[in-house]
């Protein structure tokens, strides 16, 4: 069974949310598809300065087995991206909702974090993938 | 559900992740695929390939036989338990499946064919071997472990029966021996050391729990794919099959053209495909850039064509991205593959990459 942290938001699409102190927001992938994906061998985030869109894809995390497309659960600014990621991609393994974190948003908008799915919505989502 | 080996409780029991392998539940991880591909590499690593089909062959006419119906040559097996490597061919050239066949006696041959193809190729076998008299039996008696890595020969030894043991100890490369329900040949899909070991179906679980105790590391299929790929190895179903020749797979070392009057089935059209030059082959690729060859993209070689990449992953030895791809037959050293949208240049390599742990190509 995977991780899935009661005090984050979520994706569908497997990217979790977290509401800083500063009201910026963290994003990674979920315990789920650091799994599924396997060994994550490359991750490319955004650089700080780059403005994405709600449901854009943003970042790309590759496995072994596969690359898959991150998108962002916010519009906003990109304030900071995980530079360790560069010389450590099995961090997202290790710690999806640590060290293995991949940029952080200043949202333009509150509410649309707050629309985000909860983690009883997103734990339904995956039971419903898995049968 | 899919059909499971004699192991399937094991590799659940220990937190595997399975997944569907050519109609088989096998396990792909036990956790890091990186880790079990190190662990092979670095020491000792096993795998279950129960899913793989162990085929007896017998009758007094087995030699004729086989010799009709593989591209290699099996005359050239003159001691007991030699193995060889072959292609098994339609009449157009086109590769049923790839396989191992060992010479045990003159009566009697064994081989093991791919899980995927099990069931064309008995009803293969079995199309021909009236004609010689050869009984085709399937032994689905016998699970199968792997056991590769600098280290495995001597972890597993302890293990075997001491007869056995000693008699597979002083094994050369491509031989095998066996010991009443029990079969070990060194041999292998990794580039490294090691032995491919039958045994009693009831008996797998309690030996592969051994392997565990003594430090041989379960490895999944995942590890399994990036071990054989930089050992330059060709996997079936994507590297080649029934549309492609050896000749346009990297396989033409296993063709035997001599004796010139062997008939074997593809001969005349492997023939008339050198004689008309072939037009495509399988190369290795090492990709600079960070990305990922994936089988399917397409490659570009300017001025010359088009190709395709047939097998492609991060290859955790050389940490880039390496694969195996058939394109035109005057590509030289550099190509492009597409990639996500992007056109990234890729060097053309001759397989190995990685061989008894050393890395095989220039970087």
């Amino acid at each position: 069974m995977s991780n899935v942290p009661a005090e984050l938001r979520y994706l569908k699409s497997h990217e979790w949310a977290r509401l800083e102190a500063d009201g910026t927001v963290t994003v990674g992938i979920s315990d789920h598809a650091q799994q599924a994906l396997g060994d994550l061998v490359f991750a490319e985030v955004p650089e700080a300065g780059r403005r994405v869109a709600a449901g854009e894809a943003c970042a790309v995390v590759e496995s072994v087995k596969a690359a898959s497309d991150v998108y962002s659960p916010v519009s906003g600014e990109v304030v900071a991206s995980n530079a360790d990621l560069g010389g450590q991609p099995e961090l997202i393994n290790q710690d999806p909702y640590g060290k293995g974190w991949l940029m952080r948003i200043r949202p333009d908008d509150k509410a649309q974090f707050a629309a985000l799915l909860d983690a009883k919505a997103y734990e339904a989502a995956l039971a419903a993938e898995t049968h | 559900m899919g059909l499971r080996t004699p192991l399937y409780d094991t590799h659940v029991a220990a937190g595997a992740r399975m997944v569907d392998f050519g109609g088989w539940d096998m396990p792909v991880n036990y956790g890091s695929q990186i880790e079990e591909h190190h662990g092979v590499r670095r020491d000792a690593g096993m795998f279950d390939v129960s899913h793989m089909c162990v085929v007896d062959l017998r009758g007094a006419r087995v030699t004729d036989f086989l010799r009709r119906l593989l591209a290699n040559d099996v005359a050239k097996l003159t001691q007991s338990g030699k193995a060889l490597y072959s292609c098994m061919l339609r009449e157009h050239g086109g590769v049923i499946d790839d396989l191992i066949v060992y010479y045990m006696d003159d009566r009697w041959y064994r081989m093991v064919v791919n899980a995927g193809t099990r069931e064309k190729d008995l009803e293969w076998l079995r199309a021909h071997a009236g004609a010689y008299e050869v009984s085709v039996e399937p032994r689905l008696d016998l699970a199968m472990i792997a056991v590769q890595g600098p280290n495995a020969r001597q972890k597993a030894a302890t293990l075997l029966e001491p007869s056995l043991a000693s008699r597979a100890l002083d094994l050369g490369p491509f031989f095998g021996t066996a010991s009443d329900r029990w079969f070990v040949a060194r041999t292998g899909y990794t580039g490294e050391d090691g032995w491919e070991i039958m045994m009693p179906v009831d008996e797998a679980a309690g030996f592969w729990g051994r392997l565990r105790a003594a430090g041989v590391v379960p490895c999944g299929l995942g590890a399994r794919d990036t071990l054989r790929l930089e050992a330059g190895m060709n996997l079936y179903g994507s590297d080649m099959d029934e549309t492609t020749s050896p000749l346009e797979s990297g396989l033409g070392w296993t063709i035997a053209w001599d004796p010139q009057d062997r008939d074997f089935i593809g001969r005349e059209a492997l023939a008339a495909q050198k004689t008309g030059g072939v037009r495509r082959k399988l190369v290795g690729l090492v990709l600079s850039d960070r990305a990922v060859l994936r089988s399917h993209q397409k490659v570009i070689v300017p001025a010359i064509g088009e190709g395709e990449v047939t097998s492609g992953t991060f290859s955790p030895t050389l940490e880039r991205s390496i694969g195996l791809a058939r394109v035109p037959s005057q590509t030289a050293d550099r190509c492009e593959v597409e990639i996500r949208g992007r056109l990234l240049d890729a060097a053309v390599v001759r397989p190995p990459f990685v061989r008894n742990g050393k890395i095989a190509i220039p970087l």
